[in-house]
């Protein structure tokens, strides 16, 4: 593996960290999945998260075989399958969200870049004006081809960190990154939780400990008090499933788009209420 | 910086979420301590021996070998194992691991059952918790072993998403283990999966290698022309093709299933029609679309229909040390039903793919060759499905 070159530092996800640091809150992260449950209302539902106090969102990859997500996420990408979601359509929500200051970002297993060829998907993102791209399962020992095409385009590169990790596999881990750490909150599948479990705060502790790089937090948030909780101590709250859950969870797609728009807003104020004074 | 997982060339490696790493690295680090301690060594042989029914025998089957060519036909008997097939010879050694590592509860993927019996069965007998993911479709066209299954104690999972078949029960149990990897190991069943599973369930595997070559030779005084397996996720052909592997002139062949045709879509032959790609953990041959999305795979065996198969036989089909040809579900049937009249044994229908193989090969290698095919597994749960098949019910 060559030695990751965070080198220039990307872009647009940085600077976005900054700016919610300046305003005294973490960033607010979402997460749909392309072409859920169609390509124009996928945009639509981000251009409403984003409109509603969203920072920056992840846009999904659907794929066959989702081991990290839990059902709602699986679901969303089966229905997004089954109505023709492909690369292209990725690409297109990108292209149509991108462009303000909010980072964009690509979520994917890591099957979809290698058959796409790595090179070619850093490219197309960038070109889309996606800003990074978070691969799930790539670890960052296998990832030598794709640090290569991400430093090439300019893409920032988030790999994920768990409560199990060792604290060798942390400084793994954050040295492959580059833009931010995604850190699991828990030992578990995304969808939403009760709570936030405790092992995230000891977790961000840990990663605070080998690198200078924002941290987020993901899996498990859905509430307005829960992304209070976690942005007393991280830079960044990611919520997925509570989003998606609202168009499966309501009789249609206009009804669901209002409970986006209002989770948003609520989210958006949980950062802000829970950053340290 | 030195390759950290086992690669089989391009093959293999360790695609997995964060959250299962460092169990990986736990598995490894106690596989690597185990494999060079006398106590367990001593244990796996005692329960192979005192449990298993190990050594299994070589049986010579001549009146089927007229319908190979007229060559000379061995059958590596794993079906007269305790369970019914080869898959306790890799759960055993496992659960052995898990204990050591002082895990409490056994989960398994199983797609015809046979992994899962066998995980059941080891769960008992070891007084851990079982959980086996089983795709829908499969407990469905396997319900005996499903009711084998509970018998045992064990508590059996229907997964309803995706294909509903041995891939989705995988995408299950990793999502379990995920969430529970403390205090759970999970049982993959065959030599797929991330490092350094594909390495553990050869090693278990391999004690079918070593005793057929010996076997072998005491027999027919030389070493076989060529040694044929089924291969679904393929833990018995990596089996058996372990003993042979340092002798060139031992061709190794492995039949995938063709199902309906290959032509027809219909089939999981990997490599007629797969590239490879990344899956359940592992870079491999992959039935995938342009976009890497995994197509769904069709087999009349359950246990043969899976989109992917073991790294290490990727490696061995692009380096040309193994072959791999289709069989469909017909000329399976056709081996299945010859076998049981000729001589007295009903095989399972994954094995039947690799009986078919061999009057395949026994046609071109004449009279003169000796063929060994490992016979995997015993065929009484697939009864209904044969029945079925032949109009007996």
């Amino acid at each position: 593996m060559t030695e990751p070159d965070i080198g220039t530092e990307p872009n647009a996800v940085v600077a976005a960290f900054e700016r919610a640091k300046a305003g005294s809150r973490a960033l607010l992260i979402g997460y749909w999945p392309a072409g859920f449950p169609d390509e124009q209302s996928s945009i639509e539902m981000v251009e409403t998260m984003l409109a509603n106090g969203v920072d920056a969102v992840e846009i999904g990859l659907p794929y066959t075989d989702p081991v990290m997500d839990g059902p709602v996420i699986a679901e969303a990408a089966e229905v997004a399958l089954a109505n023709g979601a492909t690369h292209q359509t990725a690409f297109d929500v990108v292209a149509a969200v991108s462009g303000t200051d909010a980072p964009i970002l690509a979520m994917t297993y890591w099957n979809l870049i290698e058959q796409f060829g790595p090179g070619a998907f850093a490219a197309e993102l960038a070109r889309a004006g996606g800003a990074g791209v978070i691969t799930p399962d790539l670890p960052a020992e296998e990832a030598e081809a794709w640090v290569a095409a991400s430093n090439t385009a300019d893409v920032a590169r988030v790999f994920l960190a768990a409560p199990s990790s060792t604290q060798q596999r942390l400084d793994v881990v954050a040295d492959a990154s580059s833009g931010f750490v995604y850190a699991a909150s828990l030992m578990g599948v995304t969808g939403t939780r009760d709570s936030v479990s405790g092992d995230a705060r000891e977790l961000v502790a840990r990663l605070r400990a080998v690198t200078d790089l924002p941290i987020a937090v993901g899996l498990g948030v859905s509430t307005r008090e829960q992304a209070a909780q976690v942005a007393a101590y991280a830079d960044g709250v990611i919520v997925g499933s509570a989003f998606v859950r609202q168009v499966l969870d309501h009789p249609d797609l206009q009804s669901a788009r209002r409970a986006v728009a209002d989770l948003a807003a609520d989210l958006a104020r949980g950062v802000a209420e829970g950053y340290p004074a | 910086m030195t390759d950290p997982f086992t690669h089989f060339g391009q093959f293999g490696g360790r695609f997995v979420p964060e959250a299962l790493m460092e169990a990986l690295d736990e598995l490894d680090a106690e596989f690597k301590a185990a494999k060079t301690d006398t106590a367990f060594l001593a244990e796996v042989e005692r329960l192979a021996h005192d449990y298993v029914g190990r050594p299994s025998p070589l049986t010579s089957v001549p009146k089927f070998a007229e319908r190979c060519g007229g060559a000379t036909v061995l059958l590596k008997r794993e079906d007269l194992n305790h369970t019914g097939s080869h898959k306790i010879n890799n759960v055993l050694g496992q659960a052995l691991l898990a204990v050591r590592m002082g895990k409490t509860r056994l989960i398994a993927e199983t797609g015809a059952g046979q992994h899962g019996v066998a995980t059941a069965t080891a769960a008992a007998l070891f007084g851990l918790e079982c959980v086996v993911y089983m795709g829908e479709v499969d407990t469905e066209r396997q319900a005996l072993n499903v009711a084998r299954m509970e018998l045992l104690g064990a508590k059996v999972v229907p997964v309803s998403v995706g294909a509903r078949t041995l891939k989705d029960a995988i995408n299950e149990a990793l999502r379990d283990w995920v969430a529970n990897v403390e205090h759970t190991h999970y049982l993959l069943g065959t030599v797929t999966g991330p490092a350094p599973f594909p390495e553990i369930v050869r090693y278990f595997q391999s004690i079918i290698g070593t005793e057929t070559r010996a076997q072998v030779l005491n027999r027919v005084g030389r070493l076989p022309d060529a040694v044929a397996a089924c291969v679904g996720g393929g833990s018995n052909a990596m089996g058996i093709f372990s003993g042979f592997m340092d002798d060139p002139h031992v061709a190794l062949w492995g039949f995938e299933a063709g199902g309906l045709g290959v032509e027809t879509g219909q089939h999981s032959a990997r490599f007629s029609v797969g590239r490879p790609g990344v899956l359940h953990g592992a870079r491999t041959y992959l039935m995938q679309d342009q976009a890497g999305q995994t197509l769904p795979s069709y087999s009349i065996s359950a246990g043969m229909d899976y989109p992917g198969v073991g790294p290490e036989h990727a490696f061995l089909f692009e380096s040309g040390r193994a072959h791999y040809e289709p069989v469909t579900d017909a000329e399976a049937m056709t081996a299945f039903a010859a076998l049981a009249r000729s001589e007295g044994i009903l095989p399972a229908l994954e094995t039947a793919h690799g009986l078919a193989g061999a009057m395949r090969l026994g046609e071109r290698l004449g009279p003169d060759s000796v063929i060994v095919v490992n016979l995997s597994g015993r065929g009484d749960k697939d009864v209904d499905t044969a029945a079925r098949y032949f109009d007996l019910l």
